[in-house]
């Protein structure tokens, strides 16, 4: 970046040794923080870190035992969500908050003008949008309805109603995880026309390639308290990595296999669309044994189909989808469990556990009834606690006990429940949806060597996910999914990012159809 | 303000409560009677005197209970799987209509009563069925089904007692015949005006709560209850359990008229329950849908009942500060079962 901070600046933004508890818990212990003009400095950690508690408090959400936030020297009032707004802080949500069925112009006058001025205010609102757009490079039709734009375009929306509210400070949290590589690089332009015109931005993200991009300044989080804080030019990620989470981590690698033989295979499948999510589109997939696949692609370009038709939640809508050769029949999530597939969900807390249930009760919760844990109705509840002891056991879920609620773990330990839930029984095919959204980076490794184990073993593992350099890194074979058409399949290593990136934004699928 | 959870509420919190709701009741009674210009003093006196202070109050409010035993572990049983049956008053209605069917004659042997019992549960069943197929197949919800049909379940009843199953000894009273002997309930103990449907009641909890703490039916129930979206997940066949639960759910709400009619009144007419599906509700939710909690708030609930309704009378007060009383104990005691587990917070 150009703009190095160079001492004399103003501060624009500066957070006080700001504590906040939740119980016994230490959110956020003495964070310090300065903002100059025209800086960009990225806030690193990992989940639980505490950098959503520190932006709450920002906006007045929450309000802190102790310290205070000034912006543009100004003390902010604490929990009032609008001072920050009127003092000139943005913020982008990880999740928009747009209204689907307004046009991205009355998005942007929501809440500061009234919608139902048709005349002069419009106009005028328009021709400033227009003007803040092109300024930017922020490129969006303003009379398009919010429910028909893209993820990017989204978040393009998100930026201009910020801009148009004439903030001073950006605030971003996670923006490009929902983000193609390209799409990313377009935002990152953007946010450098910001800081050409004296704008600063803090960036919240844990992903380094990008925090090295465009920050000039790195703050650590970790456990609630700033553990280091760096410039830019001076670190690199090793250094960044071992700081959010207190020292080495070993990522495991998967070493090349030879793929076995069809586990399962789709063939010409397609499903009904979901409103604006795509169904699949012909679909043709081989699952191999012994072999990782793994699923790129923006998010709600047809994954979630896909992942329900191997769960067993839908079945094709046409198409031929077979089992060991065998085409399926009766298929219901019953059915994918009986035929030894795997299913590790995309939402651990909605639909992979029971948050009330103790973890023993969300242990047996796909094999209840089976002769190990109940016999004629009647649970043997001394045969599922021990079951769940296993499974704490090997998988090493940190917990109270089997007798804890679900609720009570962390995401990393909730995901390894699951784990050995469904891998216990020596499962031929998984599927591993999401499976590392939002763990730490030791519970990320873990069930990493976990899925290359059972591949190793022999199992077929389909791996979705939206994180690229997750899927790069673990998969034998890649495919892209966009707009439910699939890619061909690309062996390992054979695709850069870039090239993959194309595909994620739909282009390749002509040539190749 | 905002309500946060208690994590683990202590014993102090968990009777401290209660203890202060049935504290404010006793306040808020005395003053009612003051309004009604009588004695403010000695309310409660008078109401624990009218609910238990005598062998015949204490069966009184036994006897009363029985029906929301039933009803309000009818509920429990829903709810626990959110299935929102607020239909208990049909089906009991339902279960009532078939003791009379079973009852006055068509059967006479001794397996009267048990053949009538389950063919009661069975009719309330069905009667609970109909709207969860609604739900199942086509999304109905069954608040506003379950809830009209005790509007169409009580007319019917209206018609079958004017018409078909008039009595016609009955010197033209709209009720049914009265039950042949071997089809009434037996007494619980000889000489004792407390009949065997408060002993079938107690068992029924104890059945249910081993159906949702042991059976695999239960842990179904629960997981649909909880999150549907992860039962379904997990391969748990949801409609299938919602129908099971239903068929469940309505008979124990069938057995709640059945009783009635076989264990204390002999016969059907359109006074049999004085709204017992609808207060069934209330005890399911003051045992926080626990089948054994059932028992409890049922004998709470039937207490303060009959134990207002004494004090009105005793302390020559209308009637009508019986009712209030008894919302308002129910009002606090639901209050103080939400301040157990959730604690008051500023900002």
């Amino acid at each position: 970046m150009s703009t190095g901070a160079t001492g004399a600046q103003e501060v624009v933004l500066r957070l006080d040794r700001i504590t906040k508890r939740f119980g016994a818990l230490l959110a956020n212990d003495a964070v310090s923080l300065e903002l100059k003009r025209g800086e960009v400095i990225a806030l690193l950690g990992e989940n639980g870190a505490g950098k959503t508690t520190l932006m709450n408090i920002l906006f007045g959400h929450y309000v802190a035992e102790e310290g205070q936030v000034e912006v543009f020297g100004t003390p902010l009032a604490p929990g009032n969500p609008r001072a920050a707004l009127a003092a000139g802080v943005g913020m982008v949500h990880q999740h928009f908050t747009l209204a689907d069925n307004l046009s991205v112009l009355d998005n942007i006058r929501l809440g500061t003008e009234s919608l139902w001025s048709r005349g002069q205010g419009r106009a005028a609102a328009r021709a400033r949008v227009a003007d803040l757009s092109r300024d930017f490079g922020l490129a969006v039709h303003p009379e398009a309805r919010v429910g028909s734009l893209s993820v990017g375009e989204r978040q393009r929306v998100e930026i201009l109603k910020a801009l148009y509210r004439e903030a001073r400070i950006l605030i971003l949290d996670e923006p490009t995880a929902v983000l193609t590589p390209q799409e990313t690089e377009a935002l990152f332009e953007t946010l450098r026309k910001a800081i050409a015109r004296g704008l600063s931005i803090l960036f919240i993200s844990h992903k380094l390639h990008e925090v090295m991009a465009i920050a000039d300044r790195c703050v650590v989080l970790r456990h609630g308290k700033v553990v280091g804080e760096v410039a830019t030019r001076t670190t690199d990620r090793a250094q960044l990595a071992a700081l959010m989470v207190g020292g080495e981590v070993a990522m495991p690698k998967a070493e090349a296999r030879s793929p076995g033989a069809v586990r399962m295979r789709f063939a010409g499948v397609s499903t009904p669309d979901r409103g604006a999510a795509p169904g699949l589109k012909a679909l043709s997939l081989d699952l191999r044994a012994g072999q990782i696949t793994g699923l790129a692609g923006v998010s709600g370009n047809g994954q979630a189909a896909l992942a329900d038709l191997v769960s067993g939640l839908i079945r094709p809508g046409s198409g031929m989808m077979e089992l060991n050769g065998v085409p399926v029949a009766g298929w219901t999530p019953r059915a994918a469990i009986g035929a030894g597939v795997a299913r590790i969900p995309e939402d651990r807390h909605k639909t992979g556990t029971i948050a009330d249930f103790t973890l023993t009760e969300n242990a047996v919760l796909e094999g209840y009834f089976r002769p190990g844990f109940s016999r004629a109705g009647w649970m043997d509840w001394a045969a599922a606690r021990r079951f769940a002891e296993s499974i704490i056991g090997a998988y090493d879920v940190r917990c109270p006990g089997p007798q804890a609620r679900i609720r009570l773990l962390s995401g990393g330990n909730m995901q390894k429940l699951i784990l050995g839930r469904v891998l216990e029984p020596g499962p031929e095919i998984i599927l591993a949806n999401q499976p590392v959204r939002g763990l730490d980076v030791g519970a990320i490794a873990y069930v990493h060597s976990r899925l290359i184990a059972a591949r190793d073993q022999g199992a077929a593992v389909l791996l979705i996910s939206e994180d690229l350099d997750e899927v790069q890194s673990l998969s034998d074979v890649i495919h892209v999914i966009s707009e439910g058409r699939l890619s061909p399949g690309f062996a390992r290593g054979a695709m850069t990012p870039a090239e993959l990136g194309l595909w994620m934004a739909g282009q390749g699928f002509d040539h190749a159809a | 303000m905002r309500l946060e959870p208690v994590a683990n509420p202590s014993l102090a919190r968990r009777l401290g409560y209660p203890a202060a709701a049935l504290g404010a009741t006793v306040v808020i009674a005395s003053l009612l009677a003051l309004l009604a210009g009588a004695e403010p003093f000695g309310t409660l006196g008078l109401i624990l005197q009218g609910a238990a202070g005598s062998k015949f109050a204490a069966l009184e409010t036994l006897n009363r209970a029985t029906p929301l035993i039933f009803t309000g572990l009818s509920v429990a049983v829903a709810f626990r799987a959110k299935l929102w049956n607020i239909g208990a008053e049909a089906q009991l209605y339902a279960g009532a209509i078939v003791a009379v069917l079973l009852g006055t004659g068509a059967l006479g042997s001794p397996l009267v009563l048990p053949v009538s019992a389950l063919a009661a549960m069975l009719a309330g069943a069905l009667v609970l069925l109909g709207p969860v197929l609604l739900k199942t197949r086509l999304g109905v919800d069954e608040v506003v089904t379950t809830l009209l049909l005790n509007f169409i379940m009580l007319l019917f009843v209206s018609y079958l007692l004017e018409g078909p199953m008039k009595d016609p000894m009955g010197m033209g009273w709209p009720k049914s015949a009265a039950l042949i002997k071997e089809a009434r309930l037996p007494r619980l103990v000889e000489g004792l005006r407390l009949h065997w449907g408060f002993g079938l009641a107690l068992i029924a909890a104890v059945l249910v709560w081993l159906v949702q703490t042991r059976a695999t039916l239960g842990f179904e129930m629960r997981a649909v209850g909880q999150n549907a979206g992860a039962a379904r997940f997990a391969g748990i066949p949801v409609n299938a359990v919602l129908v099971k639960t239903a068929l469940l759910s309505g008979g124990l709400a069938a057995l709640a008229g059945w009783s009635e009619v076989a264990g204390l009144k002999g016969h059907l007419s359109l006074d049999l329950s004085p709204g017992f599906g609808y207060t069934g509700i209330i005890v399911a939710m003051l045992a926080m849908l626990h089948p054994l909690g059932v028992v409890v708030a049922a004998l709470f609930v039937a207490g303060i009942f009959v134990g207002s309704d004494a004090m009105s009378r005793a302390a020559g007060v209308p009637t009508y500060i019986a009712d209030m009383l008894l919302a308002v104990a129910l009002l606090l005691m639901v209050l103080a079962i939400l301040l157990t587990r959730f604690r008051v917070v500023r900002g």
